[in-house]
């Protein structure tokens, strides 16, 4: 068993309560079964986390460097996307 | 029966159930570096400093029981092989990934199954290790006995190598249950239960793993036996001489 036919999985880890699973990094495994353990031994041994997620690699779609641009290069100057461009009107109390 | 023959029988159980640890967990550390995958080497690894966790437990308590100033270390690196009192399984070689896995998985079986039952000791110090150490060992279980499935359920060679790791390694597993004079009274003293009654269930759960990976379990016949009162194969021997060789060569060394 050769580990190039083992697909690679990336590993999610929550690690409280209320907060978002968060990447950890990486690791091979032949299933999604064995790729949970692996998981468990390589990344949650020093309590880490409360939650466990493992996704193959393949099935992550990832955005392209070359559309950068047109996804983070947000207009500087239209700065009513901000809520700090907004005003609060005197007398809102529960905002 | 005298308070130091009580004593005594507190002291081989803990040394029996302490070397399990150390040993096994020997024989899996020097796969490091050696593993077949990263993935496997980190987690066998684990396993290791689990069983040495334990061993460090069971035979700093021994130390005490004795009362003779011996600390862990002194147990660990300061004892000839016919005072070990580990299971002759735990010492057999790693042989290739399939004797390495058999070997885990029937030791993990029982291992759990004994914990379990060590959990009620009357002894509370060992009831508080016992239960320590099972959370653990469950994983061990279905760590080990995911492997077995796998490569006795896997393709026609992992399969005949996982068969022939089985044959030679099932003779070993009939001693995990036999009682002598110390189970004996350690179960009338309520410290620990006869080991022969954890043989059904530890069967049923060996049985359950085995049917899913198309492995047949052998027919038990020859029995060797002999670990627990110190008479061990020759492997043990060559495996104390690394284990031990740094620490009586420097004596007093400190990492």
């Amino acid at each position: 068993m050769s580990k190039d036919i083992w697909p690679l999985w990336e590993v999610f880890v929550r690690s409280a309560h209320g907060l978002a699973h968060k990447h950890v990094g990486s690791l091979h495994a032949p299933d999604a079964e064995m790729a949970m353990l692996n998981a468990r031994d390589v990344y949650t041994r020093r309590n880490e986390g409360v939650s466990l997620w493992v996704v193959k690699s393949t099935d992550i779609v990832a955005s392209e460097p070359a559309a950068n641009e047109a996804l983070f290069d947000a207009p500087k100057d239209k700065s009513y996307r901000y809520p700090t461009y907004f005003t609060v009107p005197k007398g809102v109390k529960h905002l | 029966m005298n308070a130091a023959a009580v004593d005594r029988s507190r002291f081989e159980f803990l040394l029996r159930a302490g070397d399990n640890g150390l040993i096994l967990g020997q024989r899996l550390v020097v796969l490091i570096g050696h593993a077949p995958i990263l993935e496997e080497e980190l987690g066998m690894a684990n396993v290791a400093l689990d069983l040495l966790g334990h061993a460090r437990m069971w035979l700093s308590y021994a130390g005490e029981v004795e009362g003779a100033n011996r600390t862990e270390d002194d147990l660990a690196y300061f004892r000839g092989a016919s005072e070990f009192r580990n299971a002759l399984l735990v010492e057999q070689d790693n042989g290739d990934f399939a004797a390495t896995i058999v070997r885990q998985f029937l030791f993990d079986t029982w291992h759990a199954r004994a914990l379990g039952a060590w959990s009620a000791s009357s002894d509370e110090r060992i009831a508080g290790i016992a239960q320590k150490a099972k959370r653990e060992v469950d994983y061990h279980v279905t760590r080990s006995g995911d492997w077995v499935a796998r490569l006795g359920d896997g393709t026609d060679e992992s399969h005949a190598r996982m068969q022939t790791a089985l044959a030679q390694l099932w003779p070993y597993t009939g001693e995990l249950f036999i009682a002598d004079d110390v189970d004996r009274e350690l179960a009338a003293r309520g410290i620990a239960g006869s080991p022969e009654e954890l043989r059904d269930a530890w069967l049923g759960d060996v049985a359950a793993v085995f049917a899913r990976a198309t492995l047949s379990i052998p027919e038990d016949a020859w029995t060797p036996s002999g670990g627990k009162r110190g008479l061990h194969s020759e492997h043990l021997s060559y495996l104390l001489a690394e284990m031990q060789s740094l620490r009586r060569s420097v004596p007093g060394t400190r990492w």
